[in-house]
């Protein structure tokens, strides 16, 4: 087994406890923090894709803003939900259910087929090109330009529903 | 060296992990953190097929930022949303939210 | 075994380095662990160095802050009082260590590793000289904005799981402030990567060795040292634990050897914040002969640090604390447009001069991108003149003095006089 396989089993294992724990946690607050914790390790699973761009928002974007503004509602509506009060819901066997049966399926399509094997090419240089294709009108400015617009109407909206009326 | 179907079951098992989630929570903000995994397990998989299958080719990657971009939307306005409700209805439980219901 | 001509005095780290190496492949260790295990060895050097450092500069700040109060300082322990930090490390690890009753425990007693550890990874990108760098990854940049969130994140452990109301009301502070100025000191980086070309913050210091970034970008060194400081939460940006309003803010709760892992990570994080901007504004390890001598880049770096340092400690015992109101209207109506202004300007003027004038000398390049943020920021200051004089004109012709007050919001701060009201 070499280093990078040990590497994977280890991150990958880190990934799951946490994401488990994230949705079984009684206590929402511990919940967070292991969402954190997933988040974190799913970055450096993109590192050991040779994203390092990818690796760097993951932390910069999920970490710091997406997982700070999760702890932040979980603190402000504390109130109502105690810790020892009931945190899942009536039908929650079913989900799990459905949840294992989607796990298998999928699964029993990933174990057939032959995937490629990892292809040695220099990928040192795929940030640049990423920034070219994402402001070239070649490649996705339009997109780009649409999740922007996207992000300022979600920016607008929020303040717009969370804001408090005068 | 890792074959490419590892970490593809792995985005699988983290999507399922969030779908259980989605499903069984009675809390708002939980729901949305169930959300927040079966993003990520998104991301993974572009990220490892723009890496084992076109590495030269950085479309992958592109999609991966627009899901972030999309991630974060998501998680602003929802957010919001649930702050609303529970200033106007003192509950951050999804399904006591049944004003709309029929 | 490498030989030590190749390496020359100037460079004798990576010597040794390379031997170590050497040494550890001679004892019988296959290849990629030899890797691993002098990587190691690398990051637990880097990580102790930077841990030691804060042992000086709390004596070094202390002492500064002393003389800027015309006092003497620490001078009991040792020459200087240079012994002092080792009498209250010492101090600190013989108190009780108290976790309160109703506390989270595990959150609360990893709170402070998580600040630690948030400061300490940010020295792996920084280079310390030509050859000593932690980690070239090409998105530097943006891995320091990255582990900054970290910090907030602890420090917002810290203060929800002390379950005491006055560290909640410093975690909740924490968001406000370190949110909010993140987001101009993201923009304000942005500006050396473009005139770097690169986000690996090795390759911008080397684009440095004619011409330092601040004469290119001041505007973004300005802001960048100033959201910094406001980011490691010092005065006059100390709200999160403002003594005299919250008496410690998140870390009220913490005794012994926890509190003074949150002192180490304060300490460490303002001299990081210096180091930060010596690389990326001063032009890091460049000086005369740094390239031949690795081991002078290392001197003139702690030399650059060290000066950043120094007004960071200056600001700190001049300034007075921000209003938490100023603070936020200073950041988002003031600072967050000037950096994209900065930001604008900078890449209109590249774009411009590498259409017109692509042979133009690095010298004229630095005029022209010097006038370019004396221009922005001449016409910025106008219109805050401007608005502040409607605003005063609108208190005088008003008799509200509470009104007077409100009206220049965010204005007064960064403008000298404010509109004081009439009467």
């Amino acid at each position: 087994m070499s280093i990078s396989q040990i590497l994977f089993l280890i991150v990958g294992a880190v990934t799951l406890i946490s994401a488990v724990l994230v949705v079984t946690m009684r206590n929402l607050v511990h919940a967070a923090l292991c969402l954190i914790a997933t988040l974190f390790s799913i970055a450096v699973l993109f590192v050991l894709l040779d994203a390092g761009f990818m690796a760097a928002v993951q932390v910069v974007l999920y970490i710091g803003a997406i997982a700070i503004l999760i702890i932040f509602a979980v603190m402000l509506t504390r109130r109502v939900m105690a810790d020892g009060s009931e945190q899942t819901n009536s039908q929650w066997p079913l989900g799990l259910a459905i949840a294992a049966a989607a796990l298998a399926s999928v699964a029993a399509l990933l174990n057939a087929p032959v995937w490629p094997a990892l292809p040695s090419v220099d990928t040192s240089l795929s940030i640049s090109a990423l920034g070219k294709a994402l402001a070239s009108p070649d490649g996705y400015v339009v997109p780009f330009q649409i999740a922007s617009v996207l992000l300022t109407v979600a920016l607008v909206g929020a303040i717009a529903v969370a804001g408090e009326k005068k | 060296m890792v074959p490419l179907n590892w970490y593809l079951t792995l985005a699988a098992a983290l999507f399922c992990i969030g779908l259980y989630g989605v499903l069984s929570r009675r809390n708002a903000v939980a729901i949305l953190m169930g959300v927040e995994l079966m993003m990520n397990a998104v991301i993974i998989n572009l990220v490892a097929f723009w890496r084992y299958l076109q590495p030269t080719n950085i479309n992958g990657q592109v999609f991966a930022v627009i899901v972030f971009a999309v991630a974060a939307a998501e998680a602003s306005v929802g957010l919001a949303l649930i702050i609303s409700i529970y200033r106007r209805r003192n509950s951050v439980i999804a399904d006591e939210m049944n004003l709309m219901k029929w | 075994m490498p030989d030590f001509n190749d390496y020359g005095i100037g460079n004798i780290i990576v010597y040794l380095w390379k031997l170590l190496g050497w040494w550890i492949g001679s004892l019988g260790v296959p290849e990629p662990w030899v890797t691993v295990i002098v990587t190691l060895v690398a990051i637990v050097s880097l990580a102790t160095m930077a841990l030691l450092i804060p042992i000086f500069t709390i004596w070094l700040e202390r002492k500064l802050a002393a003389r800027f109060q015309d006092r003497l300082g620490p001078n009991r322990a040792g020459p200087y009082g240079l012994l002092q930090s080792f009498a209250d490390v010492i101090k600190l690890l013989g108190k009780e260590d108290i976790t309160p009753t109703g506390a989270d425990k595990i959150v609360y007693n990893l709170a402070p590793l998580v600040g630690v550890l948030s400061v300490v990874t940010l020295w792996a990108v920084v280079p310390l000289a030509s050859t000593m760098v932690g980690a070239r990854i090409n998105v530097g940049v943006l891995y320091v904005i990255g582990i900054s969130g970290l910090g907030t994140i602890a420090i917002m452990m810290g203060g929800w799981s002390s379950n005491n109301k006055f560290a909640l009301l410093g975690a909740f502070r924490t968001v406000a402030q370190l949110v909010a100025y993140e987001v101009p000191m993201i923009v304000a980086l942005m500006v050396p990567v473009l005139l770097a070309g690169s986000m690996n913050v090795a390759d911008i210091v080397e684009r440095q060795d004619s011409m330092w970034y601040l004469w290119m970008a001041p505007i973004a060194a300005a802001l960048f040292f100033i959201t910094s400081v406001a980011e490691i939460g010092r005065a006059p940006f100390d709200l999160l634990e403002a003594e005299s309003e919250i008496v410690a803010g998140y870390h009220i709760e913490y005794t012994g050897m926890k509190f003074g892992m949150w002192m180490l990570t304060e300490f460490l994080h303002a001299f990081t914040i210096a180091a930060l901007t010596a690389t990326l504004f001063l032009g890091g390890w460049n000086g005369p002969f740094a390239k031949e001598f690795p081991l002078l880049g290392l001197v003139y770096f702690f030399i650059k640090t060290f000066a950043v340092y120094f007004v960071v400690v200056w600001s700190r015992s001049t300034f007075p604390r921000i209003r938490i109101d100023h603070l936020l209207s200073l950041n988002w109506k003031f600072f967050t447009p000037l950096a994209l202004g900065a930001l604008v300007v900078t890449s209109l003027v590249m774009m411009v001069m590498n259409e017109f004038a692509a042979s133009a000398s690095v010298m004229a390049r630095t005029v022209t991108l010097f006038a370019a943020n004396v221009a922005l920021l001449w016409f910025v200051f106008e219109l805050i003149r401007r608005s502040a004089r409607q605003a005063r004109a609108e208190a005088e012709g008003g008799h509200d003095e509470e009104h007077a007050s409100h009206g220049g919001d965010g204005h007064h701060d960064e403008h000298g006089h404010a509109p004081a009201s009439a009467h």
